[in-house]
């Protein structure tokens, strides 16, 4: 088990390294002199060659790579091409706590509703509760985000007209719940299925026959013993399911008018610049490593059962 | 006699023991309504997609326009079924030309990423294990670690426009030859996105061919295979594939459904195909605001029932063919 701990970790940094080296060199070939695109339509070839020597642009792309990792291990990510005199970093580092905000409303409520519902479901399973909610979860496991941001709108927006449609104000403000709820849906009917099936799966176990068999309380039995194990498999998922909270919070940040990385994204991807989505991607993927390095270990320290 | 008609009648109420493994599974399938109208629906919005390679289906072009105001932005009626939008076109029309590029993307990608490179080195790295597996799984795992769409996006800002420019260098002797203009029609874009999203769709398919492929590995039909000289080639084609192949298409079933949705966030992105060429993504996102769903709510209520019916038909196919084809659940 330590060897496994100590393999993981001695692969993470490779891994992000290699991240790191793709990401840069696919921002850095792309297409324009970002010297000539910061000095704009008069740019005097002298000039343009002074920052690039100062800026390090001539030399090898290797060497670039170097020193690109030296600065973004220090926090410094670049410039942003289009808001010309502020760096990456403070672009990057207020929106990011906006998306991380709204990611755990969205997570809470998916965790909150899709457990207990899952578990409910399972207790009654073949009869018509069953049916009918895991179907309707299937249902809304296909509906992709931007389909289910018009619907809310419409919905609870227009027709009911009693939450607010855009805009921000922090966790506990009003504004959170519309965008928190689309992004959360998917995550509700997926946990939903999933702890359906993994309490299916510890129901029909032996040690839950023998828990009812010396006589445990059901409420016991439920909590301790069919709850717990259920539960280890839902863990798994965590690392994946910050990557959709990640892909459908470019649409609903967008769609709710949220200042968060997601409208970060796509306002730069528009705009060309590269140096913000590089640092995004950055980010993220350096996020989704870590997450994954999370959920691997704590897997193992929940259900000692594995073995690696 | 009585005996013998009471036998008669248990054979038929019998499923089909006799047959291979397909008809069998098939034959369980098609006694699922849920599956077979999935089935259905998913055929007839594909060959609806395919047709208009043949011209328009409906009376109209796709980019038809009656600029008249008896003719813009109608609600449904009898001669446009979807209504028109805001240049009079039939949106019948442009949902079908829209589900054309729906279908050749979900096609291609899934064709080239899911089952061509995920099951080839799915069954590598599975049946032959040591440094081949070691590094197919280290690389997936570093594709893994990026956000797909995200990269899909960089790779679409950065890389996109040099394989423009290089093509507009190359190719005008092309077009003049074929009358084709690739840049304009966006087939370039398409080529780009095609190879950055099944760059990213094999991972997951090759982990679940490993995965089945090491466990299949341990049968004893296998190794009676080795002992009677089988080569590698025979064992993985005839005895793994076969015994791998129905997790495989369930995977797929659910995947495309996943890729029609990645193909619209594309087309909101101005990646992929151009206007006037209809999309349902472009269709979706141009009408997204406020003051549309309030005064014409047809222009993106039918665009978006058609993605959910196409999306939701595919993952209860997914789920009917878990069924049918686990073989725990017999």
């Amino acid at each position: 088990m330590a060897g496994y701990i100590l393999r993981r970790l001695a692969w993470t940094p490779i891994l992000l390294l290699t991240v790191t080296l793709i990401t840069f060199l696919l921002g850095s070939y792309g297409p324009g002199d970002p010297v000539e695109l910061l000095q704009g339509q008069y740019s005097n070839p002298e000039v343009v060659q002074r920052i690039r020597e100062q800026r390090g642009l001539d030399r090898n792309i290797f060497v670039q790579y170097v020193h690109y990792v030296q600065s973004a291990v220090t926090g410094d990510l670049g410039e942003s091409f289009k808001y010309r005199d502020r760096t990456v970093k403070e672009l990057i580092s207020k929106r990011i706590w906006v998306s991380a905000q709204l990611g755990m409303a969205a997570s809470l409520i998916s965790i909150l509703i899709g457990i207990p519902l899952g578990v409910y479901v399972a207790l009654k399973q073949g009869t018509w509760v069953d049916i009918t909610i895991v179907s309707i979860t299937l249902f809304f496991m296909s509906l992709p985000v931007f389909i289910t941001a018009p619907f809310l709108l419409i919905f609870f927006g227009l027709w009911l007209g009693i939450l607010p449609i855009q805009g921000w104000g922090g966790f506990f403000d009003t504004r959170i719940i519309m965008p928190a709820l689309v992004l959360g849906i998917p995550g509700i009917a997926m946990l939903t299925r999933l702890t359906r099936a993994s309490t299916l799966d510890v129901l029909s176990q032996d040690y839950v026959r023998t828990a009812r068999a010396k006589g445990l309380g059901e409420f016991v039995v439920r909590s301790r013993h069919i709850l717990r194990n259920a539960l280890i498999p839902i863990f798994t998922v965590i690392g994946l399911s910050l990557a959709t909270l990640v892909e459908g919070s470019f649409i609903t940040e967008g769609y709710f008018g949220i200042p968060g990385i997601g409208s970060l994204a796509i306002e730069a991807f528009f705009s060309r610049d590269y140096p913000i989505i590089t640092a995004l991607v950055l980010i993220i993927a350096s996020a989704f490593v870590i997450a994954n390095l999370i959920v691997d270990i704590g897997y193992h320290f929940l259900d000692p059962r594995i073995r690696y | 006699m009585k005996t013998n008609s009471n036998n008669d009648l248990n054979i038929k109420c019998e499923q089909p023991r006799t047959g291979s493994l397909w008809s069998q599974s098939l034959h369980r399938l098609l006694r699922k309504k849920i599956a077979v109208v999935c089935l259905i629906t998913i055929s007839i919005m594909y060959l609806a997609g395919a047709i208009t390679i043949f011209g328009s289906p409906t009376p109209y072009g796709y980019n038809e326009q009656h600029l008249t105001i008896e003719e813009v932005k109608q609600g449904p009626s009898l001669a446009h079924p979807f209504g028109t939008d805001r240049l009079g076109r039939d949106l019948l029309t442009r949902v079908i030309y829209g589900l054309r590029t729906t279908v050749i993307i979900t096609l291609i990608s899934i064709l080239t990423g899911s089952l061509i490179l995920g099951i080839s080195l799915g069954l590598i790295s599975g049946y032959f294990e040591g440094w081949a597996d070691l590094i197919i799984m280290r690389v997936g795992e570093i594709f893994l670690s990026f956000p797909g769409l995200l990269l899909v996006i960089l790779i679409a800002a950065t890389i996109k426009p040099r394989v423009r420019d290089w093509v507009s260098e190359w190719a005008p002797g092309f077009e003049s030859f074929s009358g084709i203009d690739l840049i304009s029609l966006g087939i370039v874009d398409y080529f780009v996105i095609f190879g950055a999203m099944s760059a990213f769709s094999w991972v997951g398919m090759a982990r679940l061919v490993r995965g089945q492929v090491l466990h299949v590995k341990q049968s004893q039909y296998i190794e009676a295979a080795r002992a009677m000289g089988a080569s590698n080639y025979r064992i993985l084609v005839y005895h793994i594939m076969p015994n791998i192949i129905s997790p495989v298409i369930v995977l797929v079933s659910m995947g495309m459904g996943t890729t029609a949705g990645s193909e619209i966030i594309l087309s909101w992105l101005g990646i992929g195909i151009q206007p006037p060429t209809p999309s349902l993504g472009v269709m979706i996102f141009e009408n997204g605001s406020i003051g549309v769903l309030r005064s014409d709510p047809h222009l993106i209520m039918f665009p978006i029932m058609t993605v959910t019916i196409l999306i939701f038909a595919f993952n209860l196919l997914g789920d009917a063919l878990n069924d049918a084809l686990n073989p725990r659940a017999r």
